[in-house]
């Protein structure tokens, strides 16, 4: 099997599966006052500091969530809901046009329900979001911008966003920025603190950490309501029983891909060339899109002109090569990429796309399963294509 | 073979699937979304477009241990069912969405796209003997008679089905669900599907109405020409229709009024005593011979023109693309847009000899 599609899951590595193995039968509750308790809370603050060490941030900066997609909606629902409790003027949500749809349903929500105007910031033809265009949107009226969101890098081309230079521009306007960063820890070297912004998401099955935990980074001058309450755990922010064994798994799983970020994504970046480069001999007239000056080092997003992208990925499939189209809704239907759709593609090509992302378990045999399969794949479809079976006329 | 299984999501296609796979062929299920908004179409346990039912059609692939995708249908299925369904209507004629689906989605748009991917047939759960003989195609009547589905098939061209499959055609409908409890499906209770997919509350009318809106006109007395009402359009009727008619005065000979023609450009609605509905010959265009065998000569045949009902004994003649048929008993409801299918009664399951279109309809022989 050629498993190709890292950014919607990794595998975990073995050193987090290691930790997790030996926390699970730990037993206590964080919150409880024992022995057992005090065990379970030094392991979890242990993991909370590591965590923040390898992402630049302060240990009191970190939320444990259950994931990238909780994440998102803590921050936007949260920041949103306390700077307009701060100053009612404030309800314009700026969120890029190629957010993962954790945002721009969150985002969406609360302009249904909660009175936010969503507005989106557009992005050019690689996917980037640029810096006048952020200024230019919240330059219409400051005072009434609740926050913005845009993402560290794009979960379906790898485009990478200058984050600091977007947060630059909106502190200059005493604007919050969020953003999710799922596809970026590990993948690139990301700094919270030096990069500025107030909150930044990131889940662990997405860097080698189990599914169902991941953290919110939050600034401590950044109020954030909570969306869940109860137990009144992590800062109040976020109620609910730590989970252990998965914050130890996910905070192991960071420390790694932190440490190994640098020779990691150089690897990558010479499967990807390999890849790139023979996915364009086999189709020549293929599209690579996104930016590849700014790019993930793993992933590689294609369009293949007359080719449907989920027959594409049919085909490969039945010769056992995984990759995607994209996002799907729950119905499992691949809908046009709302991605590659605001960076100008029309709704064919959109539909004819194809992402391979590559990760930590990849090899130059993936790489060349690949290439060896496409070609063939794209012209059975193509001249397929043109046939049709005789119908009543 | 390398067989595409359509899953809706009932128990008919799951187990077609699992035949298939037991029969030893090469096996892919795929659902078809034909909602754009899937959940919008039909919320409740049954129909062709939910999540709950792509759930239950990928459930079942994976008892079945096949690969299993959705498909995305929905532009085309807008296009050439839903859309046609309303311009049938409001053009005075009676559609069958479900056979416009068959000859234009399922066996055209999904097996062009299984052609292309190396497919070598789709296979469904319709209740229909397919079979080859003499190297063309022998489409008959299912052993199941009540569940028999020929007729929404017979308008499937030859080379359509030779790319199809459909293993339930021997059986019968208990048989097929005592079957998926014994093969583990989970859908073997999962109740049948009876209404139009894509009109949820099976109000058929409302969807019309919200569609095509109000075209006032006048409910006439075909007899006498005297106006007995007002309706807001004729796509609010169907011929053969009684009920709901809106008229306050009752025939002077007590006896009920039946819708006997549609005039969509002028909106009359013309009303009558029901052997006045009677027709004994029938014209057809657009005529599909399923084994590839035009009728050369007069043939004695069954017709069907109707899902459910509607048979007559009939004398077929063809001339170039118009087929005639004159009917050996009158037939009551029938109207132009729907299909007429020719049979001929066999011991072995009536054998489907041709379809068409119809056209045009009279009271007398030809």
């Amino acid at each position: 099997m050629t498993y190709l599609d890292h950014a919607a899951t990794t595998p975990m590595l073995p050193e987090a599966v290691a930790a997790m193995t030996e926390a699970l039968p730990v037993v206590g509750n964080a919150s409880s006052l024992h022995a057992s308790g005090r065990r379970a809370r030094r392991a979890v603050e242990e993991a909370r500091e590591s965590l923040a060490a390898a992402l630049g941030a302060h240990p009191s900066e970190v939320i444990f969530t259950g994931g990238g997609t909780e994440g998102d909606n803590l921050a936007l629902k949260g920041i949103f809901w306390s700077r307009r409790a701060a100053d009612p003027r404030r309800v314009r949500v700026l969120v890029s046009a190629v957010e993962h749809h954790a945002v721009l349903d969150s985002a969406d929500w609360l302009a249904e329900h909660q009175g936010a105007v969503v507005e989106t910031v557009p992005v050019d033809s690689v996917g980037r979001v640029l810096p006048e265009a952020l200024a230019e949107l919240i330059d219409r009226d400051p005072e009434s911008v609740a926050l913005v969101s845009v993402m560290w890098a794009n979960n379906e081309v790898g485009t990478v966003n200058a984050i600091r230079e977007l947060v630059e521009v909106a502190h200059a306007r005493g604007v919050p920025l969020h953003t999710d960063a799922v596809q970026a820890v590990g993948m690139v070297p990301v700094d919270f603190a030096a990069c500025g912004a107030n909150a930044l998401v990131l889940t662990g099955h997405k860097l080698g950490g189990p599914v169902g935990f991941g953290a919110l980074l939050l600034r401590r001058d950044t109020a954030c309501t909570p969306v869940q309450h109860g137990g009144g755990q992590e800062r109040e922010v976020r109620s609910g029983t730590l989970g252990l064994a998965g914050i130890v798994g996910l905070a192991t799983a960071v420390r790694h891909v932190v440490a190994s970020q640098p020779g990691e994504a150089a690897r990558l970046r010479e499967l990807r060339a390999e890849l790139t480069r023979g996915v364009l001999e086999a189709v020549p007239d293929a599209v690579l899109n996104g930016d590849s000056s700014s790019t993930l080092p793993g992933t590689a997003h294609f369009t293949f002109p007359g080719c449907e992208g989920d027959s594409l990925l049919m085909l490969l499939d039945s010769k056992g090569i995984e990759c995607s189209t994209g996002s799907a809704c729950t119905a499992g239907v691949a809908q046009p990429s709302h991605v590659l759709l605001a960076m100008g593609a029309d709704r064919a090509a959109a539909r004819g796309s194809l992402r391979f992302s590559l990760g930590h378990t990849s090899t130059a045999e993936d790489v060349a399963a690949v290439v060896a399969a496409i070609g063939p794949a794209v012209e059975q479809l193509r001249g397929a294509g043109r046939r049709r079976i005789g119908v009543r006329a | 073979m390398r067989v595409l299984a359509a899953m809706s999501g009932g128990v008919d296609s799951a187990v077609a699937a699992a035949r298939a796979v037991a029969e030893g062929h090469d096996v892919t299920g795929v659902h078809l979304a034909l909602s754009a908004k899937p959940g919008t179409l039909r919320t409740g346990s049954r129909g062709c477009c939910t999540i709950e039912d792509s759930h239950d059609a990928r459930r079942a692939a994976d008892v079945l241990g096949i690969p299993f995708y959705v498909w995305d249908l929905a532009e085309r299925f807008t296009e050439e069912v839903v859309d046609d369904f309303v311009a049938e209507y409001s053009a005075g004629r009676t559609p069958n969405p479900c056979m416009r689906c068959n000859e234009k989605i399922k066996f055209a748009a999904l097996l062009d796209k299984a052609i292309a991917l190396g497919f070598d047939a789709v296979c469904t759960g319709h209740y229909a003997r397919l079979s080859t003989v003499d190297g063309a195609p022998e489409l008959r009547r299912s052993a199941d008679g009540d569940k028999d589905q020929s007729y929404v098939l017979a308008t499937l061209t030859e080379e359509q089905l030779r790319h199809s499959m459909f293993p339930l055609g021997g059986s019968t409908k208990p048989a097929v669900r005592e079957e998926a409890a014994e093969r583990g499906l989970s859908v073997a209770e999962k109740p049948d599907s009876h209404d139009i997919c894509f009109i949820p509350d099976g109000d058929t009318r409302g969807f019309l109405r919200s569609k095509i809106g109000e075209r006032p006109g006048q409910l006439v007395d075909d007899a006498t020409g005297a106006v007995l009402g007002e309706h807001a359009g004729v796509h609010g009727f169907t011929i053969g229709q009684r009920h709901g008619l809106g008229i306050d005065t009752p025939a002077p000979d007590g006896r009920p009024r039946y819708v006997l023609a549609l005039e969509p450009v002028s909106g009359t609605v013309r009303v009558g005593s029901a052997e006045r509905l009677e027709v004994a010959s029938i014209t057809g265009s657009r005529v599909t011979w399923p084994s590839g065998r035009p009728l050369t000569e007069p043939t004695e045949c069954v017709v069907q023109v109707r899902a459910h009902g509607g048979l007559a004994p009939a004398l077929a003649e063809v001339s170039g693309d118009s087929l005639t048929l004159s009917l050996g008993e009158p037939l009551r409801g029938v109207a132009p847009g729907q299909t007429v299918v020719l049979y001929e009664p066999s011991p072995s399951g009536d054998l489907v000899l041709g379809a068409a279109t119809i056209t045009a309809t009279a009271a007398r022989p030809l």
